[in-house]
């Protein structure tokens, strides 16, 4: 017993790093890994990744505290790097990314609230993980049906359908011109689109562009191509509001942790883009359907099936 | 591994044998790139009188993690998913629990023993408080005892500490990588035929150093600044990236 510890100790002594905050030894090369994987995706869709990095971080044995506000720290980093790809290409609506974050930061302040008020409750794991069931499930389900069906039409050597640009959000008032986004609507909309991400972006420990992607596209009626820079800059000022929350007042930022990923994941946001450039609107579309359907049949799983061990061990709230 | 050799002698005349220890290190610093540690405990027996017959002298060492209240929580089915419904605190329970003897737990220490001096992961841990509507509170400190076992924070080793000629004894407590700050009570119990005849006690510090010891100072004592900073540390790196990306191209 005593031996088999020192070999585990010498195999994997170079490669531990015993994180601060987090305080837990982890591997590295892992953490290194795992921000180059959800780096890549994260340069290709323009969503911050945080909806598939904070559970892997679970699974690694962080704790979820930890894991939840440093991730917002990391997607700091992958989006600054990604947003910057994206100036450099004229591919950002600075004027609609300002208003999407001012609803943002309005929404992430509310999050807080009620999170601390479902905490006190005593049943904040629930709700966090239904409301990944619930959005995840119908984001992707739309968006893979509707990209199919893109597909199916292209293939059969029809014209790629515009999108209805006149809906109900034409009638409301306040409008604005989006010059980038060809669009003249009212900023009612993505006001409130921004308010939505930023409550659900609190509350789930994410940045939340697999939801604002979808409500830009389908919504908001914007242009595929701009809408991934846009996200990006309104998730690097929402996430950047809600890292200095969580240090302020859990003190569960772990720098240590974030450094490690954000270098994965820097240099993964890199490839990532290259790689999204090149890739027709319709197959990135139906990629990121499946990955957000992936993770909803996971989460869903874990509520619906029998977990092998009933019992949790958690602090006590107020020590 | 650092070895810290540090003799500690202490010699109470008020037991007949008593206890000489030696650590292997008396504090144990958690760096960057701390992987868990062990400690040797080893020492001798001091005695004015010869050896009494009977039943050989046995030995238990205890490590202690700092205590703290936890909650326990069951999940249960309700409209067709797991959810946690019942909940239980658990008044005290060790971070860090590690139980070494020289025999079986039951031979060398009687249960009444046990309880007086709180030896046995289980009697380590105290919980009193259980909701009325709990009826078996029972299971949510085995449950707890599992989980932390699981993950080698509670140990129980049987026939872990070697002693020779009744005299000499050494054992070895393994700690984990996911270890928390603080004093670790560390207790040395001699028995015989079931009784504790002798009882020595002392701590081992763990605790951060270097930049380990700093990021968390900073974190606790100016939270703004080290959320500004850790944003800073992010930008750069996202920015420095994207420019060495883009001279890779050009």
């Amino acid at each position: 017993m005593a031996l088999d510890f020192r070999a585990r100790t010498v195999l994997t002594g170079y490669m531990q790093i015993y994180l601060p905050i987090a305080e837990v030894s982890v591997n590295a090369f892992l953490l290194l890994g795992l921000g180059g994987m959800v780096g890549i995706l994260s340069g290709m869709f323009g969503v911050g990744g945080g909806f598939l990095m904070t559970p892997l971080l679970f699974f690694i044995g962080i704790p979820p505290a930890v894991a939840v506000a440093t991730e917002a720290n990391q997607i700091v980093a992958s989006s600054f790097s990604g947003v910057l790809a994206h100036f450099r290409r004229k591919t950002v609506d600075l004027r609609m990314g300002v208003v999407l974050l001012i609803g943002g930061l309005v929404g992430a302040a509310l999050g807080v609230i009620v999170f601390n008020y479902l905490k006190a409750l005593g049943q904040v794991d629930l709700l966090v993980k239904l409301c990944y069931v619930v959005f995840l499930g119908v984001i992707g389900g739309l968006m893979f049906i509707e990209s199919l069906n893109a597909i199916r039409k292209t293939a059969k050597g029809g014209a790629v359908p515009t999108r209805k640009k006149h809906n109900w959000i034409h009638k409301l008032p306040f409008k604005m011109r989006f010059r980038v986004s060809g669009l003249y609507i009212s900023v009612i909309p993505p006001l409130l689109v921004g308010l939505c991400v930023g409550v659900l972006a609190a509350i789930m420990g994410v940045g939340g562009g697999f939801i604002m992607v979808p409500a830009m596209i389908y919504l908001l009626g914007m242009p595929t191509k701009v809408v991934v820079g846009t996200s990006l800059f309104q998730i690097i000022f929402v996430t950047a509001f809600t890292t200095m929350l969580h240090a302020t007042t859990n003190f569960t930022v772990d720098v240590v942790l974030a450094v490690l990923l954000l270098v994965g994941g820097v240099i993964g946001a890199q490839i990532g883009t290259r790689i999204g450039v090149k890739m027709k609107a319709e197959q990135l579309r139906i990629l990121l359907a499946i990955m957000v359907l992936a993770v909803c049949g996971k989460l869903a799983f874990d509520l619906l099936v029998m977990p092998s061990e009933l019992y949790s061990v958690g602090a006590v709230e107020g020590h | 591994m650092r070895w810290l050799i540090a003799f500690l002698f202490l010699a109470s005349p008020a037991f007949a044998e008593s206890v000489v220890l030696g650590l292997s290190q008396n504090e144990i610093a958690i760096t960057t790139s701390f992987d868990g540690s062990e400690i040797l405990v080893f020492g001798a027996v001091k005695r004015e009188a010869p050896i009494p017959d009977g039943p050989p002298l046995e030995v238990i060492v205890t490590v202690a993690g700092p205590d703290e209240p936890v909650n326990v929580r069951r999940k249960a089915k309700r409209f067709g998913i797991w959810v946690n419904t019942d909940a239980v605190e658990v008044d005290r329970a060790p971070s860090f629990y590690a139980v070494a003897t020289s025999g079986n737990l039951r031979d060398v220490l009687s249960d009444v023993e046990d309880l007086r001096y709180k030896v046995s992961v289980p009697r380590a841990i105290r919980s009193v408080g259980a909701p009325m509507e709990i009826t078996d509170a029972a299971s949510f400190t085995e449950a707890l005892i599992r989980i932390r076992k699981e993950n080698d924070l509670y140990q129980l080793m049987e026939n872990h500490v070697a002693v020779d000629d009744q005299t000499l004894f050494r054992g070895r407590i393994e700690l984990p990588a996911a270890l928390t700050e603080g004093a670790y009570e560390t207790r040395i119990f001699l028995t015989r035929e079931g009784r504790v005849i002798s009882q020595y006690e002392t701590a081992i510090e763990v605790r951060k150093v270097g930049l380990e010891r700093w990021l968390f100072s900073l974190s606790r004592e100016q939270p703004f600044l080290y959320g500004l900073m850790s944003l800073a540390i992010a930008i750069a790196a996202g920015w420095g990236a994207s420019a060495a990306f883009s001279l890779l191209r050009n």
